[in-house]
């Protein structure tokens, strides 16, 4: 469905310095995504996500490199890529004085279909989307996921076979999230759609994605599947904490024995320290660890073993946290 | 196909300035103001200004102004559709540039022709007289030089998206073109340096043309100036506004 090579988007930076200077957004990404596939777009503010997504869905021109999207040309054929695309943008999609109802249905007249066709393909909408009863509402009216759910509503109008979502569930609260992730993972079990989304949360392109492509700095660093790129990360967090500070060090190195990093200090709270490292097969290792520690009396506030999140993953391919600036 | 998406934008204006009709109604209350609470006091100057009514000399500079001022401000209303998500919404669509463009301008130069209709009305009831079909002819030059007006306005809201850029961009230009353009008073009364300085304002002789038209003198060299500036103004918006809408995609 998606094809891009060397896609790249260089902006005339306005800098403080008044000199001007190119800034490379995104730098020549290459995006391949199969029908009925559903991809993350993941990375953390400003490492070029959204202007991918503006350059597939004909929002902005690329400076360089080429794109077929639904099997059209985005540079040449725009109109018929607009014709076959949803796109739900992160900023919304209707006024907040308009009725719910009459966007949705002058949104589908814009593609060409009639009015009366409209209608039934926005109540239909709503009705699969629980907007029922909405039809009339203003969107100042609503709740954040009502508002987000129109939007979708509004992409899906005319039947894409493609939708691309820009950041479906920032701003959510977390039962509202939930809710939307249902609806999304929907839109290919009931409607056979491809979807593409951005996203900085984890947990979404886990729970919602066959695959993740990783963009820094408008580069891809890594495309797999969340279970793949999990296994990149070399073993388990197991994080100790101490309740004498004094014997971090002795808990470090039995610590140590079973890892395969270097300890490391982790920020020590009121009167305990933590100590943490990443260990192959934890399960079974922790046990030993235990009593290893046990043996030398060493007393432990608590132990956690965390299995590797994306944001880990992120950590090993970039040396940064995704939430940083996020 | 084209005229089609052009009325859905226009019909989905439209709805959306009727219902929220504060913008409208004061649109309409401030030429009324202009016309009663300014207008009595042209009236024992008209003889010396040049006029025989002091209403056939005012209510046209009214007209321009209507059409500068409500027009200029419409882009206003843009930035915050585009805050909102809709450009963007309506440009992902394959649904013509010019016609998002041109179904706000229609709503625009609605809005307008119906003020200036109301303007013209109401200033019979204050002793206006002159060619009616001045008058109509006059409204249809405003009409124009509102659509370009709008046209520019939207241009700069997609390029500045932003209220604070915008405001003070249209106060600056706004305001000589109001003083220099002889809309309360004639510039034929100032110095010769004034009247110098707002030969250079293309918004004067279209002003002086429709006071010409709604005296009732047609083919006269002013009235074809102001048509011709009407007509050329009305293309430059049109042009900068359309190209700003077709930029910024592929």
């Amino acid at each position: 469905m998606i094809h891009a090579r060397g896609l790249a988007r260089t902006f005339d930076g306005r800098g403080r310095g008044k000199q001007k200077e190119q800034v490379k957004a995104v730098a020549g990404v290459d995006i391949d995504v199969a029908e009925g596939e559903i991809v993350g777009f993941l990375g953390p503010n400003g490492a070029g996500k959204t202007t991918t997504l503006r350059m597939l869905t004909t929002l902005l021109k690329p400076t360089a490199g080429s794109a077929t999207v639904a099997g059209y040309d985005v540079a040449t054929q725009s109109q018929q890529v607009r014709r076959s695309i949803g796109y739900v943008s992160q900023s919304g999609s209707t006024s907040p004085e308009a009725r719910a109802g009459e966007e949705i249905m002058d949104h589908g007249m814009l593609y060409g279909i009639s009015q009366k066709q409209a209608e039934t393909r926005g109540r239909e909408l709503f009705e699969q989307l629980d907007l029922d009863g909405l039809w009339e509402r203003q969107p100042r009216a609503m709740s954040g996921g009502q508002r987000r759910r129109l939007d979708i509503a509004m992409g899906l109008v005319h039947d894409p076979t493609l939708v691309f979502l820009d950041e479906p569930t920032t701003g959510l609260d977390p039962q509202a999230r939930a809710n939307l992730w249902t609806h999304i993972s929907d839109l290919r079990v009931k409607r056979g759609a491809t979807i593409f989304l951005t996203t900085h949360y984890l947990d979404e392109a886990d729970a919602l994605c066959d695959r993740i492509l990783v963009i820094d700095h408008g580069v891809i660093v890594a495309s797999d599947t969340p279970d793949a790129l999990k296994r990149q990360v070399s073993g388990d967090l197991v994080e100790l904490v101490v309740a004498d500070p004094a014997q971090a060090p002795a808990a470090a190195r039995l610590l140590a024995a079973i890892a395969d990093s270097e300890p490391a200090d982790g920020a020590a709270g009121a009167g305990a320290a933590t100590v943490r490292a990443r260990v192959r097969g934890a399960g079974h290792e922790v046990a030993g660890l235990i009593r290893a520690l046990d043996a030398e009396g060493i007393a432990l506030e608590s132990i956690e073993v965390r299995r590797p999140t994306l944001d880990d993953v992120f950590l090993t391919l970039t040396g940064r946290s995704l939430r940083e600036g996020a | 196909m084209f005229w089609r998406e052009t009325y859905i934008v226009f019909r989905r204006q439209l709805r959306l300035a009727l219902r929220n009709p504060a913008w409208v109604i004061i649109g309409l209350v401030q030429p009324i103001l202009y016309l009663v609470l300014f207008g009595p006091l042209l009236e024992p100057l008209a003889g010396s200004l040049g006029a025989q009514n002091a209403y056939t000399l005012f209510v046209p500079g009214l007209l321009v102004q209507l059409g500068l001022f409500g027009a200029l401000f419409a882009g206003f209303g843009l930035i915050a559709e585009w805050r909102a998500g809709v450009i963007e919404a309506e440009r992902v669509t394959p649904a013509s540039r010019t016609a998002l463009l041109l179904g706000r301008i229609l709503r625009d130069v609605l809005q307008l022709f119906v003020q200036g209709l109301v303007l013209i009305g109401l200033a019979f009831l204050f002793g206006l007289t002159g060619s009616i079909g001045g008058m109509a002819l006059g409204l249809v030059l405003t009409v124009l030089l509102g659509a370009a007006c709008a046209a520019a306005s939207n241009a700069l809201a997609l390029t500045t998206k932003s209220e604070d850029v915008m405001a003070p961009v249209i106060n600056s230009i706004a305001l000589p073109v109001l003083l220099l353009s002889g809309i309360l008073l004639p510039m034929t009364i100032g110095p010769q340096w004034l009247q110098v300085v707002s030969d250079f304002m293309p918004t004067k002789y279209i002003v002086n043309a429709i006071r010409e038209l709604f005296a009732g003198n047609f083919f006269t060299i002013t009235t074809m100036w102001g048509v011709i500036w009407t007509l050329a103004l009305f293309a430059a918006g049109l042009y900068v506004g359309t190209r700003t809408f077709r930029k910024e995609n592929a």
